[in-house]
């Protein structure tokens, strides 16, 4: 047992658990904050003041519907499948936490002559991964709804799933187009390529791959105006309505994690990800020290990622719902031949450039 | 025992009873969820085995799309364990009979087989890495690839026609 425990690399465990730790937690805050956002952004848009009672400009509301809603009375439904009707949330947010595993949240730091990576893991199907586990999301939202055993629920599970599976094709498409450039699948080598001196952002060489990206990106967090599963007028409260207290908190705080997570893949994979805009990395950080660098490029990212959140609010309370067979039609008839035409216009370039 | 070795066993244990699970479910929808667990073993095999790309793949194509279309069936068609017919007693037990009877036969068969070189690399092959891969299947195998590609696009076509109404 002593020769097992001494196999592992524990100074790596330890720190890669800090980092996970660390990563998680920061989630989860701006998740929280996310809420909060979303009320005042709704607000600005609509005229109005937006939450403004707990703390200075309502700073604490977040704070005050977590409380809220983990005070509130847990009601499992008699007929519903127990195991799984817990196991839905659980999942979902699952889900919406495991992508961020991949995604390069700033170069390095040394600390006492030791290089730690600010990525949890730098695996070479990086984007793969992250298909992966987008896939895995719609089990949150069919298990949820079919372990409800309500009929909106269920109808609404289904038209989650089936959007979700629809708008995947077109998301892959899209990022074939991207991988045939860069030549790599690792996220962290994707950045690297757009940090060289010289080198421009790939939503310069890819903006009609962007633009159907980021319309996945709406559908697959099952944001307005692709939030079919939980149209109200239709199907009541959607896949989350048998769902009360801390279970519909997990479901709805999903979906914020996922927006933020979905942002922070954009500003990689399309906007130099932690690289710091108009600044040669390299010759700064000789400048300024490694740390300093690391923490400047960490911010970077941070502020593509509240830009593009921002982005995902402001299309919220502009754009109106589509019908289901609208949405339909948009994923298979206009996004799927649009990527492939984007893939082919690709490849033939990349074929002119190369002879 | 090392930590590839530990993780092996933990994987082969979790797909095995998984699979058993998948059998022995009396709700279809578990059967399905039990499958899921099984990819995901399967996956970490391939992992071990250092075929990442495989192992992605498997994900995807299996865990994430096969089988919410299997869900699909099964939560639109309503199964339940109520609905699930009830076999026959003598029909189970010669179930295990047949079942049995097969493993037997594989394990006869495997018995005397050279197992010792043909052991897989744990965790250092590189053919399973996406590169290599990508270069074998368009250099050696492009001809079965492409053949692949019309197969599916056969596929597809038959499924709109059955797909259409009149």
């Amino acid at each position: 047992m002593h020769e097992l425990l001494l196999q592992f690399d524990w100074l790596l465990l330890i720190e890669k658990s800090v980092l996970i730790l660390i990563i998680i937690s920061v989630s989860l805050v701006i998740a929280m904050y996310e809420t909060y956002a979303e009320r005042k952004v709704a607000a600005v848009m609509q005229d109005r003041r937006g939450p403004n009672r707990a703390g200075p400009f309502g700073l604490l509301q977040p704070l005050a519907d977590g409380l809220k809603l983990f005070m509130k009375e847990e009601i499992i439904p008699a007929s519903s499948n127990r195991l799984l009707f817990i196991l839905g949330p659980g999942l979902a947010m699952l889900t919406a936490m495991m992508t961020s595993a991949v995604i390069p949240w700033s170069s390095h730091i040394e600390i006492g002559g030791k290089t730690i990576h600010l990525q949890i893991a730098d695996v070479n199907i990086g984007i793969l991964y992250i298909f992966g586990v987008v896939s895995m999301g719609v089990y949150g939202v069919m298990i949820g709804g079919w372990a409800s055993n309500n009929k909106f629920s269920l109808m609404a599970a289904l038209r989650g799933a089936s959007q979700i599976i629809s708008y995947e094709l077109a998301m892959g498409l899209s990022i074939i187009a991207l991988l045939m450039m860069t030549g790599s699948l690792s996220l962290k080598t994707i950045v690297e390529q757009q940090q060289a001196p010289g080198a421009l952002y790939n939503f310069f060489y890819q903006p009609l791959g962007f633009l159907i990206f980021l319309v996945c990106a709406f559908a697959e967090c099952n944001r307005t105006p692709f939030d079919l599963s939980e149209a109200d007028s239709e199907l009541n409260m959607g896949f989350h309505q048998e769902y009360s207290s801390m279970k519909l908190g997990f479901y709805l705080f999903a979906e914020y994690i996922n927006v933020f997570i979905s942002s922070a893949v954009m500003s990689t994979l399309y906007f130099g990800g932690y690289d710091i805009p108009f600044v040669n990395d390299a010759a700064l950080g000789q400048h300024i020290g490694q740390n300093w660098l690391a923490s400047l490029e960490a911010l970077s990212l941070i502020v593509k990622v509240v830009a593009f959140i921002f982005f995902f609010m402001w299309v919220r309370w502009t754009v109106p719902r589509f019908r289901y067979d609208q949405l339909m039609n948009l994923g298979w008839k206009v996004m799927i031949p649009l990527a492939l035409a984007n893939m082919l216009g690709t490849g033939f370039f990349i074929l002119l450039r190369g002879h | 025992m090392g930590t590839t070795q530990v993780l092996f066993w933990f994987l082969s244990v979790l797909a095995l009873i998984s699979a058993i699970m998948v059998v022995v479910s009396k709700n279809p929808v578990h059967s399905v969820l039990w499958l899921i667990f099984v990819f995901f073993a399967i996956s970490g095999h391939y992992i071990l085995l250092n075929a990442q790309f495989l192992a992605i793949v498997n994900l995807i194509v299996y865990a994430g799309a096969i089988m919410v279309l299997f869900l699909f069936v099964i939560m639109l068609m309503n199964l339940n364990a109520d609905t699930e017919p009830q076999k026959n007693k003598w029909l189970k037990i010669a179930g295990v009979v047949a079942g049995g009877s097969l493993l037997l036969v594989l394990v006869a068969a495997l018995k005397h087989a050279d197992m010792k070189n043909q052991l897989a690399d744990m965790g250092s092959g590189d053919i399973g890495l996406i590169r290599n891969l990508g270069l074998t299947l368009f250099n050696d195998y492009m001809i079965p690839f492409e053949i692949t590609s019309v197969l599916f696009l056969s596929a597809i076509v038959g499924a709109v026609v059955i797909g259409k109404k009149d």
